[in-house]
């Protein structure tokens, strides 16, 4: 129980997280990736005539029981397998966070930035409003997010998720060393 | 190989991922084995602390090895279970034979790749673990998650708009 609760190793969660491809497939013709289902909630709940939201979003209602499950896990690891002790990062990124302002490093989350007192200051909003909109429209123009994609799409040798991948990454890199910096200290 | 444009309208047809390629449907309690699935794959995300903002930091900053260990395990790991699948023609718990959906190449790949990757960075968080986020109690990101609905939402509206 005591191994369970201390964080895993990169490898066994590579290996775990590779393994729901197949298992995925296996169990029922699923192919392994979660940001369709934003769109199934758009088609669900939003009544719209745009052809992009109208189809049988019922067939793809296991992916909404998928994301419920994962919902429900991040509960028990918190709960049941919670690790008592604050995370570990590496000592330069919490030393460059820490010139940049951010003070709290006890949770997986930052509490200065993510929490409901933030929500209403500029700060918050771009990292919670903001933030959560790119992550939306980003990976539904692209097709695909890091599962769809970077490991459902490159396990396959789909080239335009590789593509995609590198397009992750350089957003990503993009937004750390040129745009954050300034973000933080809002 | 099943052409995807027969399950969706031809002009949304660059949508393969998420797809369910099953001929049977099943029912709520067949679909609750997917739920098992997820909760397995949340508890993961937590306890290898991928839906940490650190970690995404860390990932972005080059600093630690720990993401790319993650999901280049993942990728590598999956790629064999696809190939063995492919090799072996193994079938599905039905009896189906294995749908592989292809990956269509338009513009929005990088466009739309580049702001996901971006977004990425400042909620620390790709589509999954917003959902484990969510459960391992921060709450506050289920504003982030509506944020990112009305942000597929404004997609699909502008989608004939946009540039593909």
């Amino acid at each position: 129980m005591q191994t369970l609760q201390q964080p895993w190793p990169w490898y066994v969660a590579g290996i775990l997280i590779g393994l729901t491809v197949p298992a995925l497939l296996l169990l029922g013709n699923k192919q392994f990736g979660i940001s369709s289902t934003l769109r199934h909630m758009c088609a669900a709940i939003l009544t719209s005539k745009k052809p992009y939201f109208n189809y049988n979003w019922k067939k793809e209602i296991w992916s909404l029981f998928f994301v419920g499950g994962i919902v429900v896990g991040g509960l028990i690891s918190t709960t049941i397998l919670a690790d008592p002790n604050p995370i570990h990062i590496a000592p330069q990124t919490q030393a460059d966070l820490a010139a940049l302002g951010v003070q709290n490093f006890d949770n997986l989350m930052p509490n200065d930035i993510f929490s409901f007192n933030n929500l209403f200051t500029l700060k918050g909003f771009v990292f919670i409003v903001f933030g959560g909109f790119l992550v939306g429209f980003g990976t539904r123009y692209a097709g695909g997010c890091t599962s769809g994609h970077s490991i459902t799409g490159l396990s396959n040798f789909q080239l335009p998720s590789l593509i995609a991948t590198i397009c992750f990454m350089a957003g990503g890199f993009l937004m750390t060393w040129l745009v954050l910096p300034l973000l933080l200290t809002l | 190989m099943k052409n995807y444009t027969d399950t969706f309208d031809a002009r949304v047809a660059t949508e393969t991922e998420g797809v369910n390629a099953a001929a049977q449907a099943e029912g709520f309690v067949g679909n609750l084995k997917y739920s098992v699935i997820g909760t397995f794959f949340g508890i993961v995300f937590v306890k290898a602390e991928i839906i940490s903002w650190f970690r995404i930091q860390e990932m972005f900053r080059l600093q630690a090895f720990h993401m790319y260990g993650v999901i280049g395990t993942a990728v590598v790991v999956a790629a064999i279970s696809v190939w063995l699948i492919k090799r072996f023609k193994l079938k599905t718990a039905d009896g189906e034979e294995v749908q592989f959906a292809e990956k269509p190449m338009h513009k929005g790949v990088i466009i739309g790749g580049l702001l996901f990757g971006c977004g990425w960075a400042l909620t620390g968080a790709c589509p999954g673990p917003l959902y484990a986020q969510i459960g391992a109690g921060f709450p506050v990101v289920i504003v982030t998650l509506l944020s990112a609905i009305a942000g597929t939402w404004v997609y699909g509206y502008f989608q004939d708009k946009l540039p593909h």
